[in-house]
């Protein structure tokens, strides 16, 4: 058997007194895009901040490529090949596009290939070589979180982490955007593990999904399986379901509690 | 009344005072912004600076350059180390704690400098002892434009290396964004503790270049609080606000202590006042509206 690229054994992390997570395992394999659904407060920011370093895991292991990294800075932990798009794009507001994008490469010193690379970034993201000399904070959503996505990039990662690059976009641009990602994931081999509270996006894109309810995991599956699934369709892709009398029924109850 | 030569005269003591001023200010805005610890020993990094630099020229027979270059370096490994082994381990408590603590850091470094060189009024030889005679009764004295010189080039140096090297755009970067400098492998730490050399070493040398017209004895770190003045005016966490905030206060100083003797050495504080009576934001200020 292969070893995952990524594997989050019972993972719990606690914010103050609170559990955040409770339990939670995951694996991600090479070449995968797997996404984890969920509502607000399920803790899937959390996750995602237990395997870059952000935050501590009080139990529980994760294993990059079979090494521990749980519990380290999140530097050492993205030196590790492990690059990180937060919440919000978290872009550097005073550095203009090109800086941004140079420390992505922070820990690089390969120059030509470098180079090389920002050039694909531009390529993915003409907008980018346009404004490349403009001040970050001063772009629009869109145009900061293609930003975020481009500066992960530019770490070369063996593992990218995006936490909800859909956040506050337009309906046309989250299709743009995530009609990248799987781009960067078919053209490029990029692995990447995605945290959604667009499902349907989310799942399209995606080959296999978790779901996750205040802190736990609650489903597990092949991205199609999710889409398919009663469950998904009624509470995550807001599509009802005629009854037998002609009306929804009002007591539904999702079937994994 | 003033005559001319008075007022050049006035001004240029002005000018170089506000340029020491900026220079002390200069680590107080880089420690801020990197680490938001607003570090009230900076002043004390100055003295401690005079006294290493006076200490090494002494060592050294007397020759000043050696001992300016080592005396800032070794002040330098004192900031570094603050921070390393201890900053870092109070950042995130309340901001009262941080603030007691650097006030604390000022009463050691005041007595540790007493207890080493003494308590009394020391003077540094320096290499800036003439002057300049520019007309009949106006001469500059070369320390003060040795201040003045040493100020342009180090903001110069500085610039060049925020802006053009790797490590100080992620020092920039660290500054701006703490968790996604983080996230992008900056190893964050060693920068900050960086910061706090670099910031140290700029007072240190503010402290030397400043030692002809100060003397040198334990309290002349009092005068980062003037340069603390400085910085609020210019807009806390503005490196150029902070800069015209210091030769601002600086120049108004001696002219204001001319007019009004009674009351000298307080326009600096009156001109804080105003300034953030007027615009508490300072009078450059970096600030942006996050979008969501």
């Amino acid at each position: 058997m292969t070893v995952p690229l990524l594997e989050m054994r019972n993972i719990e992390t606690y914010y103050g007194p609170i559990m955040a997570i409770r339990g939670v395992s995951l694996v991600v394999n090479e070449g995968e895009i797997v996404t984890v659904l969920g509502a607000n407060g399920a803790g899937k920011t959390t996750l995602l901040k237990t395997a870059s370093g952000a935050l501590d895991a009080s139990k529980g292991q994760v294993f990059l490529d079979g090494k521990e990294i749980q519990n380290r800075d999140p530097d050492w932990v993205a030196r590790q090949g492990l690059a990180h798009v937060p919440e919000g794009r978290e872009v550097f507001p005073f550095l203009n596009v090109a800086e941004n994008l140079a420390m992505g490469a922070y820990n690089r010193s390969d120059k030509q290939a470098i180079a090389a690379d920002v050039e694909t970034v531009y390529g993915y993201f003409p907008v980018l070589r346009d404004l490349r000399g403009k001040m970050a904070a001063y772009l629009s959503g869109g145009q900061q979180q293609m930003l975020a996505i481009g500066r992960g990039y530019m770490a070369k990662p063996r593992l990218l982490l995006m936490d909800e690059p859909s956040l506050g976009l337009s309906p046309a641009l989250v299709e743009e955007i995530f009609e990248i990602i799987t781009r960067l994931n078919r053209e490029q081999g990029l692995t990447i593990l995605l945290v959604e509270q667009n499902a349907n996006v989310a799942l399209r894109v995606s080959q296999r999904g978790y779901v996750m309810e205040v802190g736990g995991m609650v489903m597990d599956g092949a991205s199609d399986d999710l889409l398919a699934s009663e469950d998904i369709k009624e509470f995550y892709l807001g599509k009802k379901e005629e009854g037998i009398r002609g009306q929804r029924r009002w007591k539904k109850r999702k079937t994994w509690r | 009344m003033l005559q001319v030569n008075d007022i050049i005269h006035l001004a240029v003591t002005g000018l170089a005072q506000g340029c020491a001023y900026g220079l002390i200010a200069l680590g107080f805005v880089l420690i801020y912004k990197a680490t938001e610890v607003v570090n009230f020993a900076h002043g004390e990094f100055m003295m401690l600076g005079a006294f290493a630099v006076l200490a090494f020229s002494e060592a050294l027979g007397g020759s000043f350059w050696p001992a300016f270059v080592l005396g800032c370096l070794s002040i330098g490994v004192v900031g570094y180390l603050i921070d390393a082994q201890i900053m870092r381990r109070i950042i995130g408590q309340s901001s009262a704690s941080i603030f007691i603590l650097t006030v604390a850091f000022g009463f050691i470094f005041r007595s540790l400098a007493g207890m080493i060189w003494g308590w009394q009024t020391l003077s540094l030889n320096t290499p800036f002892d003439g002057k300049v005679v520019i007309a009949e009764g106006l001469s500059i004295s070369h320390d003060r434009i040795a201040i003045v010189a040493a100020t342009a080039i180090l903001c110069g140096v500085l610039y060049l290396f925020f802006s053009r090297t790797r490590f100080g755009v992620a020092m920039q970067a660290a500054s701006q964004n703490q968790l996604a400098a983080f996230y992008m492998g900056i190893p964050v730490k060693r920068l900050v503790s960086v910061t706090w050399a670099i910031g140290a070493m700029i007072a240190a040398a503010a402290g030397a270049l400043l030692a002809p017209v100060t003397q040198i004895d334990t309290t002349i770190g009092f005068l980062g609080i003037k340069a603390l003045a400085g910085a609020i005016v210019g807009g806390f966490g503005s490196i150029p606000g902070a800069l015209l905030g210091c030769l601002l206060i600086g120049i108004i100083e001696p002219f204001a202590d001319f007019y009004f003797p009674a009351i000298k050495g307080v326009s600096a504080y009156v001109v804080m006042l105003l300034v953030l009576f007027v615009k508490p934001e300072g009078l450059i200020s970096q600030t942006f509206q996050k979008k969501v």
